[in-house]
């Protein structure tokens, strides 16, 4: 590539847009077809080859768009975030991963070298789940009308016993696959400048591969132990728990001492006033898991290194309907409420 | 909410645990008041009201920054928006309404309206952009305004201004020792980290019982401790609950910072009213930096502008007044939870993550009593 940064032409159609996808795109995906037809191809879609197709199966259909500023971020980019989101909101799913597609709209004037780098990233953090990426589409506008690159991603998935949100039921286990709060305290404070003085990054990571096993499991009678599951992406633990509680019309108690908090994310949070609750997660889940199956996920899960840190956070309860309680370790008790809008530290 | 024993419940910590025996332990009633935003925030993130028995009832004070900005400051703030100023301050206080709406309500109509975390930010977005009028709009008590000091000692670009709405704590707290129905207080540790113990004992000769504690669950209920032990002896005076941060004298340097720069001046309180000694202004040497001042023919059209609609303008209300004094409880409020939420504040109780009707709200719905 003769430019070092982008212009309009890059999505204009034309022999310069060919050159971006054929020497950056193309080059840099590995992984990307799913049927005889691929990315390669060039054509005007491509094909997911069902194999072994289960009748009782359904597909799986999602997509994300992300927008983050900035697109780079500690230790990673947008792309690994726009990947691994939408193969953990097919993993939530119950749905193996397929194929994902990749749309990007990049603003004129954003480095070459530094969509090189997403992309790169996507191919890698794809590569982590085994999906593959086949088809996309490249768009430019103006930097007056665009002051960040958007990537979207969809992605098809398939199962043959969809995992929902709503499937909660009194008495399971609620299990968190790691740390908490990780992703939003870390951009937090790398977009603003805070100096915590630590090593924290954003969590962001395909899930499919630690979650994979643990859906496996089944009780005796041949159910799957797990219940529900949910990404604890933005508004955090507390709004994934709320809308699990309510949707399944169910209380929730959490013991706060056994939610695991990395202790820099607890005292940025006691610094600024935030709650690590309400602060967005990227590579995480919260799954429901039946009474007395709970040790076995938990050692399935801390097998995998997105999950060394899983724990058991509480219970589900009949009473409480469609409310998340927190008890402390001496016993004070309070909600767990969906958070208003962005987490804002407070002024003294 | 019901509070059952569970498998899961890890055990007691002794601390906590012995000193809620203490307090379960004594007959003596009181009702405690705490003049502090963070407190408000401890005391309902760690369910405390939930754990208290009901002869100890601990209500909130004005302690909330934001919460206690009158109305025509933030016009003000609005209007230097309007008028082409670059208008920078606190996440929390970009939605408090002023008379009319709020900073981000004009924000939204395309004033200049930024979001920092503090002055410094303000004074290097300054420096970044000198083409841009940069006001700061500086609210806060005694925790913020050594900042404030600092940064204008440290010689501000000349497209810098401050727009100072800046409160002290102690005079509002005596003037509510007088008609507050409140048996003790629990005074602010931030607050006191900065100004010392001293300032407070006015309000013990007065016969109060004052504590100054720190933020964490078991620093309140020290606190509590020490207050029904000064009770339970009927004596009166200022307890340091907080000695690992506060010290009597407080913090010489900030204290010397905010005298060179502000003076003590008359204030108004947003649903009080003006409280004499209890706000700050900047000196007559540092008028250049005030952005009142230095901008008021700037802004003066767009001041009258919201003037005469808020006359106009058919209010809603709510009796955060009543709040923030203590004589009434957040679910006395007809609109509490109902017209009035976090997502839909009418008052600026409700929007401050330090006012009381949002952690009442937000943590406990009716207000903290008892779950079980």
């Amino acid at each position: 590539m003769k430019a070092n940064t982008i212009s309009l032409e890059h999505g204009a159609g034309g022999e310069v847009m060919q050159a971006l996808i054929g020497e950056i795109i193309l080059k840099n995906f590995h992984n990307k077809s799913a049927g005889s037809i691929g990315l390669d191809s060039l054509d005007d879609g491509s094909t997911v080859r069902l194999e072994n197709f289960n009748p009782a199966s359904e597909l799986v259909l999602t997509t994300d768009s992300h927008v983050i500023t900035p697109a780079f971020f500690p230790d990673t980019n947008i792309g690994r975030l726009a990947v691994s989101g939408t193969i953990n909101d097919l993993t939530v799913m119950g749905a193996k991963p397929l194929a994902l597609t990749c749309s990007v709209i990049i603003p004129e004037g954003f480095p070459i070298h530094e969509f090189e780098e997403i992309i790169k990233t996507m191919d890698k953090t794809a590569a982590e789940a085994g999906v593959p990426i086949i088809t996309g589409d490249t768009k430019t506008m103006e930097k007056t009308a665009l002051d960040s690159i958007i990537l979207n991603t969809a992605g098809l998935g398939i199962t043959d016993s969809p995992v929902r949100d709503s499937g909660l039921k009194p008495g399971d286990r609620l299990l968190v696959t790691g740390t908490i709060g990780d992703h939003g305290i870390s951009l937090m404070a790398h977009r603003e400048g805070f100096d915590f003085d630590t090593d924290l990054v954003s969590d962001s990571a395909p899930l499919w591969k630690l979650i994979e096993p643990v859906l496996k499991i089944k009780t005796p009678e041949g159910k799957p132990v797990v219940t529900a599951m949910k990404d604890p992406t933005r508004g955090g633990l507390a709004n994934a728990l709320n809308e699990m509680a309510s949707k399944s019309g169910v209380g929730v108690m959490l013991e706060e001492d056994l939610i695991p908090f990395k202790p820099a994310v607890t005292a940025a949070c006691e610094m600024l006033g935030l709650d690590p609750l309400e602060v967005a997660n990227e590579g995480k889940a919260v799954i429901g898991v039946k009474a007395g199956f709970e040790e076995e996920v938990l050692s399935i899960l801390k097998q995998h290194p997105y999950g060394r840190d899983a724990a058991l956070i509480g219970e589900v309860t009949a009473e409480n309907k469609g409310e998340v309680i927190l008890r402390n370790r001496f016993g004070g008790m309070r909600y767990v409420d969906v958070p208003a809008g962005d987490p804002i530290p407070r002024v003294c | 909410m019901e509070n059952k024993d569970s498998s899961l419940k890890p055990a007691l910590p002794d601390l906590e645990k012995k000193l809620l025996e203490r307090i379960y332990a004594s007959e003596t009633s009181l009702r405690i008041m705490h003049v502090c935003g963070t407190h408000e925030r401890t005391i309902s993130k760690y369910g405390l009201r939930s754990v208290l028995p009901q002869n100890m009832e601990v209500i909130s004070g004005p302690g909330c920054p934001v919460c206690v900005t009158p109305e025509k400051d933030i016009d003000i703030a609005i209007a230097l928006a309007k008028s082409g100023a670059a208008v920078v301050t606190f996440g929390d206080m970009m939605r408090v309404p002023g008379s009319v709406e709020s900073l981000l309500d004009a924000k939204s109509e395309g004033a200049d309206v930024r979001m920092v975390y503090s002055i410094d930010d303000a004074v290097s977005l300054a420096n970044k952009k000198p083409e841009l009028d940069i006001v700061f709009f500086g609210i806060g008590f005694e925790t913020t305004v050594p900042a404030n000091a600092a940064a204008l000692l440290r010689n501000t670009p000349e497209n810098f201004s401050l727009l100072a709405s800046q409160k002290q704590t102690p005079p509002a707290v005596e003037l509510l020792a007088r008609d507050a129905e409140v048996d003790a207080f629990i005074a602010p540790g931030h607050v006191a980290t900065i100004i010392g113990t001293k300032p407070f004992e006015p309000l013990a000769e007065k016969g109060f019982p004052v504590v100054v504690s720190g933020f964490e669950a078991r620093d309140i209920l020290l606190g509590i401790n020490l207050l029904l032990e000064q009770a339970e002896k009927g004596v009166s005076r200022v307890d340091n609950g907080y000695p690992r941060v506060v010290k009597a004298e407080g913090n010489k340097i900030a204290l010397k910072l905010m005298n060179e720069v502000f003076e003590t001046s008359e204030s108004e309180w947003r649903g009080i009213g003006n409280i004499e000694g209890s706000g700050l202004v900047l000196r007559r040497e540092y008028e250049e930096k005030d952005a009142s001042k230095k901008h008021e023919d700037l802004y003066a059209a767009s001041l009258s502008e919201i003037r005469a609609k808020s006359d106009r303008k058919d209010k809603k209300r709510c009796i955060c007044a009543a709040i923030l004094t203590g004589k009434a409880k957040p679910s006395q409020c007809p609109s509490f939870g109902k017209d009035c939420t976090p997502k839909n504040p009418t008052g600026p109780c409700m929007v401050s993550q330090e006012g009381m009707c949002y952690n009442w709200f937000r943590y406990s719905r009716e207000g903290g009593s008892r779950f079980a």
